[in-house]
């Protein structure tokens, strides 16, 4: 081995985005690290502007772009470091992506504990977001699964952080804002084929969605609803809800036995660079929205659907965010609590009378919260929907739903966020003082900073 | 930090008292702005525009800054950039002069000039260097549709904003992919005090109106922006007019 470290590899400048890509800012330096010596030496040399680490980038807001500092991006720290199938547990390092453990773990018999709706996101970037996925009902979010993870800390230091303590609390969530995760270990959930056994039932409004997924989501480990946010009347919050479970071998057709465990993703051609602004606009979402809607069966049981195709669908067309322009798009994501139902019903009720253009709207019942401070998911009900920049008075509009969703006790999810008042986060997130004093403790010279925390005031 | 519809939260005004730049600031603090720095000389005006914006719940500071002195730029925009990021800084002062006068007295024509163009070439580039540094920001020029073509009745005027208007298109060049946004507003006859009692151009319109139009301008990242949008169409149809012709035009 050479004894000389070489440097990191930086990239020319450009201004970063998120999925969203609006308020486009550049880093000053964009590392790209492939040793955990690399990564300390980024962390050392992030100036004073600071830095804050970098997966993906699947995150819609401004969580993982730092204006004129460091952007370290983990995504050449990508080995799977090991597997451990007799007690379903795999070590990998954080920038491993969820497809790539898929590739690794699926063929194994290893399914991810939780995936959001893109294998697109690395480990470190799922434990800093502390994603969830439609098993949040019974599974609680990623970092519930996570066992064991290294932290380099502001001081260049690497701990060793398990659960139950403050700086795992902390982390799980975090926004890469307590120090860059280097690699974790983590719980898995075991299949026996890649299959789903998917039902599919129309829901003809919001009180019947509501009724259906409050007295049989116990029976799915998965479970989502669409919901039409264009429809109104008496159709208003008409849905297709979609839930499933990993099929076990023995309902496999003889067919399908022979490799019960295979993953193929399919990739359609990516959206081209260009996209006249408006084309996703009110119009074509509500001839989507209508398509959509008639287009799902009524009632269908025990459809079998692949991985891609249930979890992911829209992983395969590359770039699907450039189909909402230049401007972007908005991804709004609210939680409230159990017996808050009559606000999420008053705030549906306030998009749809507005119209805003929204194409992916969905509704989840969500379990019991999660330990991290800065967690997002609480035992409620999540809505999430996508707007494209667009409309005019968005923004003040929005501004009026955080309202509505900060007096019920609920909050926005902050991986998905980009334009909340800095105001509302405290209520929103009653324990960003404990978070607050535990970064000042760790990291006094403010190293790891993001766009999104320079904007909340983190 | 911007918001993901380019709503700044902090904002610089150069040339704090304009009656363009106070209803923009209005506007963007109806919104989410909460910081506001009014950077103009130190008068009792500049003062009350202060007030005036505290009222709405802003935090707001003012600095003595004199276009007619670039020396003293770099030391006073890099006191404001130095207590924190600069979100957007809008480009607002400028004078009007009178054309009729100024001809007959070319060292008040140099004045026109000197605030309007060499004024703002030192401002912006001190600005779009601090932007640059700290990796985000949008400039905000305000140029004029005088800039787009001169006319006899105010060509003084209109080359300084010429110059105004093609120093920010080639300085937007410049900051491309630093993440520092630049946008060029041409506002029409825009009815201030400082134009009242003059003759108006057809498309007359109100500071509150460029205001709404920079919002927009801001939310789509653009890089020009007409007040109203169709003087867009009206000037490149003047543009291209022989020029025996445009004389005559009664504009």
């Amino acid at each position: 081995m050479s004894a000389e470290i070489a440097e990191p590899v930086t990239d020319d400048i450009v201004s970063v985005t998120g999925w969203g890509r609006t308020a486009p800012t550049a880093p000053a330096r964009l590392v790209r690290p492939r040793s955990y010596e690399e990564t300390a030496r980024a962390v050392r040399d992030c100036g004073t502007r600071g830095g804050i680490p970098r997966g993906l980038g699947r995150a819609y807001g401004d969580a993982a772009q730092n204006a004129g500092g460091s952007v370290i991006q983990m995504t050449a720290l990508d080995r799977v470091l090991s597997v451990d199938t007799e007690a379903g547990t795999v070590s990998c390092e954080a920038g491993t992506s969820l497809h790539r453990l898929m590739e690794v773990l699926l063929p194994l018999g290893w399914f991810v504990p939780v995936t959001p709706g893109t294998r697109h996101v690395t480990v470190g970037g799922a434990i800093g977001a502390d994603i969830h996925g439609r098993n949040h009902h019974v599974s609680g979010s990623f970092s519930r699964h996570v066992l064991s993870l290294d932290l380099l800390t502001a001081d260049g230091s690497v701990h060793r952080v398990v659960p139950g303590t403050p700086l795992f609390d902390a982390t799980a969530g975090g926004m890469g804002l307590t120090g860059v995760i280097l690699a974790a270990t983590f719980r898995l959930h075991p299949v026996e084929t890649s299959l789903m056994s998917v039902d599919t039932e129309r829901a003809t409004d919001l009180d019947d969605l509501m009724a259906r997924l409050t007295t049989s989501d116990h029976a799915y480990h998965y479970s989502a609803a669409w919901i039409d946010l264009l429809a109104r009347g008496s159709s208003l919050g008409r849905s297709v809800l979609t839930r499933g479970n990993h099929t076990p071998l023995a309902e496999l057709p003889a067919r399908a036995r022979r490799r019960p465990l295979a993953f193929r993703p399919t990739r359609l051609p990516g959206a081209p660079s260009y996209v006249p602004e408006g084309l996703l606009r009110r119009k074509t979402a509500g001839l989507f929205n209508e398509l959509r809607y008639r287009g799902a069966p009524r009632r269908r049981t025990g459809e079998l659907r692949r991985v891609p195709a249930f979890f992911h669908p829209l992983d395969g067309v590359p770039h699907w965010n450039r189909l909402y322009g230049r401007g972007g798009c908005v991804r709004y994501q609210f939680a409230v609590g159990h017996g808050q139902e009559e606000a999420l019903i008053r705030i549906v009720r306030r998009i749809v009378r507005r119209g805003c253009p929204s194409f992916l709207a969905v509704l989840k019942r969500l379990g019991a919260g999660d330990p991290g401070w800065l967690s997002f998911p609480m035992a409620g009900w999540t809505l999430a929907l996508d707007i494209p920049t667009g409309p005019t008075g968005l923004g003040s509009f929005l501004d009026e739903l955080d309202q509505d969703v900060a007096a019920a006790g609920g909050r926005v999810c902050l991986a998905k966020d980009s334009r909340l008042r800095p105001e509302l986060l405290a209520a929103m997130y009653p324990r960003l003082d404990e978070f607050r004093s535990l970064r000042a403790e760790l990291d006094p010279r403010a190293v790891f900073v993001s766009d999104l925390s320079r904007r909340l005031s983190i | 930090m911007k918001d993901a519809f380019g709503i700044p939260q902090s904002l610089l005004v150069l040339g704090g008292t304009s009656e363009i730049a106070l209803a923009t600031a209005r506007r963007l603090i109806a919104r989410r702005t909460r910081t506001v720095w009014l950077a103009g000389r130190a008068s009792p005006a500049l003062d009350t525009a202060a007030e005036q914006l505290r009222t709405q719940g802003a935090d707001v500071r003012t600095v003595d800054f004199d276009a007619l002195d670039p020396d003293s730029h770099a030391e006073v925009l890099g006191k404001v950039f130095a207590e924190g990021d600069i979100d957007m800084t809008l480009l607002a002062f400028g004078v009007l002069g009178d054309q009729a006068h100024d001809e007959a007295d070319p060292l008040s024509a140099v004045r026109v000039a000197q605030t309007n163009y060499t004024g703002a070439v030192s401002a912006g580039l001190v600005c779009a260097a601090a932007m640059q540094t700290q990796g985000h920001g949008s400039l905000v020029v305000l140029s004029s549709v005088a800039g787009e073509r001169a006319r006899r009745a105010n060509f003084i005027y209109g080359s300084s904003k010429a110059g105004l208007d093609a120093f920010a298109q080639g300085l937007g060049d410049a900051m491309h992919g630093t993440g520092v946004h630049v946008m060029v507003v041409r506002p029409g006859f825009v009815r201030t005090r400082r134009t009242a009692g003059l003759e108006e151009t057809p498309l007359a319109t109100t500071p509150e109106a460029v205001a709404a139009a920079v919002e927009l301008g801001l939310r789509r990242r653009s890089e020009t922006v007409w007040v109203p949008g169709a003087l867009r169409v009206a000037m490149s149809l003047l543009r291209h007019l022989p020029r025996p012709v445009f004389r005559r035009l009664p504009i």
